[in-house]
């Protein structure tokens, strides 16, 4: 019976065994899960998402501990076994716990937003769009340059520019690894979103809107394309796959590219941040 | 007062709505010609449909009699509220200004549509069942999302306000009518109308834009965007008067000694809900009906070709759409902390806290909004604002938990069926609180913005966190409300199964949106499925769940009826002094005020029985 144990003794418990579990869930995160946690390493954006999700799984633990713990503690120390009605005690309330529980929150609001926010602040802002004018570009290394890549949404499908390479505009997005890509996404039509899984990109494609967002792949491979903003009736179709690939396999595909939308080329319009066609009427 | 030739109720109501419907479409088609281009293509006209729905509902609020008292007043008459028939089922089909008559009507009506908006919540988790599924082409399937998630959104802003705070807020703070009858009854009857209008969509070819009907793409759409746009225009409209009149009566109808600090903190929950919801649905109502100008009238608020922004509509939606779910959530906090002191037996842990959490959250909700547009491109360096603004309201919304975590500390706690819908709340809202960290921090949004983890994350706080409030006060008020208890093991065993099974359903999709699956796709790559179908069989055992519900509430109020004690969970508060149902009057006498949740012992650990119910409360 709860009774049998002085209250003070009850809290004393409770703070162990929450500490204690605290402190194995947090090493766990921190050690034992950290590598697979999404959307893994194949990019510098990927990697920092991944960091990110592992802080923010390490500091949420404590604080899932902290009321299962003491959601079970209760649970199981203060209920009513007869059939006769109890009443509890007429406590309305301790000072100490509440000022000692907003601190804790406030501490870790500030810790969060400072860490949120020096994330953001850091070269290519972790993959996100940034708008027209980005407010942290990744860097590059001297004599670098970042390779511009354009993504065009429209229903349903993305297509590329590469203004680099006289505007070339294909189906595919291919990527030379090592080197950083600037992302140029805009739309043609209603909004979308690219959303790059495996290099930690995600930016909305807004008509008239040229959304910058940057990555650098670090991995040769596949990665996947979506579109992650409902769009109209075939959304759930408007995927691909891109590709990462050496320097040189990339030069050779713009090469190739190049010549095969040669004899379309003259029918695009000239390479601009954002596209103002006429409305074409209703689609789905 | 004349004497009318024929009553005005739900009949002439509809007739009134049917006429007003095929004038309006008569008249549209008189309007509408080849100068309005953007529609002529197609067959369609958007000017014949809007001007349909707005006749048709204005139709409807006619005959149901909403009319009379300001054309009354307009000719000279005396005012006079319309004399409601205090008996008969006839009442419940009227325009009635009576707060627990129009309560009722919610709970019926909110009742049926929430059963409308689950069932094709089963109809999406059954296309996605397997990844090769193809039970619905892509535009039925979208339109079955896009019904689900508005229906349920509209659905829930009222969910427990209309059943449960036009109820009780009046029994709680003493009073025995709400501040504003007649908007009281409209609110109830547009909603109704509201919900009526979404579903015709389906014969107009759906709506392919999903419940936030981003511009441009709800501009491009077929002319089924009309009654969506209309839905939420009618449902803003309902929620700001619903609002209006709540605040209005907690603020000026409190019986003699019911001061601010001695109000539940249920009413406290319903208060700081309505007042946002008054500053919150007139942006949706704006924003829609913006879409519709643009749509019918040529405007173009929203294309950008023609000097519009598509992120006008993002901000006006959004700006009502994140105080919507705290709006959603803090009814929710209301009725948990309610009904805690009931099952511990001890006073509410931290009365001034838990105001102030309350407080709290709907102040910080007007300024979090952009924190859906993260990587929208819009107003990027100020993401760290919003990043804060949003990690902030987490500090309000502890001090919710806080207080419940400290009801339960040293409780003497007792597991009737609404204690343990209101445990599950505290676990479910903690994984719904706690995911939400990942979308308030940008670098990680990136990840799960858009994708299943969000869908997840908010199922776990509207569906977790209101729907099992919800059920919890259907337990714990439906004695009161119909005099009748609802069968204890029945609601036992519906509990239980809905409990696991929505963990059940909703957990895996976490998994699958941090894996990539993107929300209201059709199909998926092979490698979400595992969690997809076993995500759909949990959907479907957790939509039984509801039928177990609901044969419980019709074999308890129907068919057993076995008669609720005066005070069956032995309540403190005041609408456990009346009887079960109460008077149209509600009090014969205004009872004496005392303290909010007033339970416990002084001495901690001497067992006393309770107190009779009509001694309480000094």
């Amino acid at each position: 019976m709860s009774s049998e144990v002085p209250r003070s003794r009850h809290f004393r418990r409770f703070l162990a065994i929450w500490l204690g579990l605290s402190i194995v869930g947090v090493l766990l995160v921190v050690f034992a899960f950290e590598g697979d946690l999404p959307p893994g390493t194949d990019a510098d954006d990927a990697a920092g998402q991944q960091v990110d999700n592992t802080v923010l799984t390490a500091i949420g633990t404590p604080i899932v501990l902290f009321v299962l713990v003491l959601l079970a503690y209760s649970l199981i120390n203060f209920r009513q076994r007869g059939e006769q009605l109890e009443d509890g005690p007429r406590v309305h309330g301790n000072r100490t716990a509440e000022i000692a529980f907003v601190t804790c929150e406030v501490a870790i609001v500030a810790v969060l937003f400072a860490y949120g926010t020096w994330r953001l602040l850091e070269p290519g802002a972790s993959g996100g769009g940034q708008g027209p004018t980005p407010l942290s570009p990744a860097s590059v290394a001297q004599g670098e340059s970042r390779l511009p890549v354009q993504v065009i949404g429209q229903q349903w499908h993305f297509t590329y520019r590469y203004p680099t390479y006289d505007g070339l505009e294909t189906p595919h997005l291919v990527l030379p690894i090592g080197r950083p890509v600037e992302f140029h996404v805009t739309s043609l039509d209603v909004v979308h979103s690219f959303w790059a899984y495996q290099l930690g990109v995600k930016a909305d494609a807004n008509p008239g809107v040229d959304n910058v967002a940057y990555a650098t792949p670090n991995d040769l491979g596949e990665f996947d394309v979506r579109c992650v903003e409902l769009c109209g009736i075939w959304h759930g179709y408007m995927f691909d796959t891109g590709r990462v690939v050496s320097e040189g396999e990339f030069t050779a595909w713009i090469g190739e590219q190049q010549r095969f939308f040669a004899p379309v080329k003259r029918y695009l319009p000239p390479y601009s941040k954002t596209y103002n066609p006429a409305p074409t009427g209703r689609a789905g | 007062m004349i004497r009318r030739p024929l009553g005005f109720n739900l009949l002439t109501g509809l007739v009134l709505a049917v006429v007003g419907f095929a004038l309006g479409h008569w008249l549209g088609g008189q309007i509408d010609g080849p100068s309005l281009a953007y529609t002529s293509d197609t067959g369609e006209s958007d000017v014949e449909t809007a001007l349909a729905y707005l006749l048709g509902v204005v139709g409807f609020l006619v005959g149901l009699g909403f009319a009379n008292y300001p054309v009354a007043r307009m000719l000279g008459r005396p005012p006079s509220l319309p004399r409601p028939p205090t008996q008969g089922i006839g009442r419940y089909f009227a325009f009635t200004p009576e707060h627990k008559v129009v309560a009722t009507q919610y709970f019926v009506g909110i009742g049926f549509f929430f059963a409308v908006a689950g069932l094709n919540a089963m109809l999406i988790r059954l296309e996605l069942l397997h990844s090769s599924n193809d039970f619905f082409a892509p535009d039925h399937y979208l339109t079955i999302v896009g019904l689900h998630g508005s229906m349920m959104m509209g659905l829930m802003t009222s969910a427990v306000l209309g059943p449960f705070g036009n109820y009780f807020v009046p029994l709680l703070i003493g009073a025995r009518r709400s501040a504003f009858p007649r908007l009281e009854s409209l609110s109830f009857w547009l909603l109704m109308a509201a919900d009526v209008a979404l579903l015709s969509t389906i014969a107009l070819g759906g709506f392919q834009t999903g419940w936030t009907g981003y511009a441009p793409l709800s501009e491009q759409g077929v002319v089924g965007v009309i009654p969506y746009a209309f839905f939420f225009g009618l449902v803003g409209l309902a929620m700001t008067l619903l609002g209006l009149n709540l605040t209005a009566t907690v603020v000026t109808m409190r019986a003699p000694g019911m001061s601010w600090n001695r109000i539940p903190i249920f009413v406290w929950g319903i208060a700081t809900t309505a007042v946002m919801m008054v500053l919150a649905a007139p942006v949706l109502v704006v924003g829609v009906a913006l879409l519709i100008v643009d749509r019918t009238a040529q405007t173009s608020f929203y294309l950008t070709t023609a000097g519009g922004s598509a992120y006008l509509f993002e901000n006006l939606f959004w700006f009502f759409g994140h105080p919507e779910v705290y709006l959603l959530m803090l009814p929710g906090a209301g009725i948990l902390l309610q009904l805690l002191p009931v099952f511990t037996r001890k006073p509410l842990w931290g009365y001034r806290i838990a105001v102030s959490g309350m407080v709290g959250i709907a102040l910080v909700s007007f300024t979090v909004w952009q924190h859906h547009l993260f990587v929208s491109g819009l107003a990027a360096d100020l993401r760290p604002f919003y990043m804060l603004s949003t990690e902030l309201i987490s500090i309000p919304t502890g001090l919710i938990i806080l207080a419940a975590l400290g009801t339960l500390w040293q409780a003497r706690m007792r597991f009737e069926v609404p204690m343990l819908f209101c445990l599950a709340w505290i676990f479910n809202f903690l994984i719904g609180g706690i995911t939400g960290l990942y979308q308030s921090d940008v670098p990680s949004n990136v990840t799960t913005h858009g994708s299943f983890f969000v869908l997840a994350h908010f199922h776990y706080t509207i569906m977790g966190g209101l729907i099992f409030a919800f059920f919890a006060a259907i337990y714990y008020w439906v004695p009161k409300m119909f005099g009748y208890m609802l069968d204890e093991r029945l609601g036992r065993v519906h509990f239980w199964l809905m409990f696991l099974a929505f963990n059940s359903t909703f957990f895996p999709l976490f998994i699958a949106g941090f894996l990539g699956m993107p929300r209201r796709v059709v199909t998926y790559p092979e490698r979400f499925e595992i969690y997809n179908t076993w995500s759909s069989i949990s959907a479907f055992v957790l939509g039984f769940s509801m039928l177990v519900f609901l044969v419980n509430l019709v074999y308890s109020v129907v068919i057993s009826r076995t008669p609720a004690p005066a005070n069956p969970w032995h309540a403190t508060s005041l609408e456990w002094q009346t009887t079960s149902p109460p008077p149209p009057h509600n009090f014969d006498e205004i009872p004496e005020i005392g303290h909010p949740h007033d339970y416990g012992v002084d001495e901690p650990d001497v067992i006393r029985r309770p107190r009779p119910a009509s001694a309480e409360g000094s």
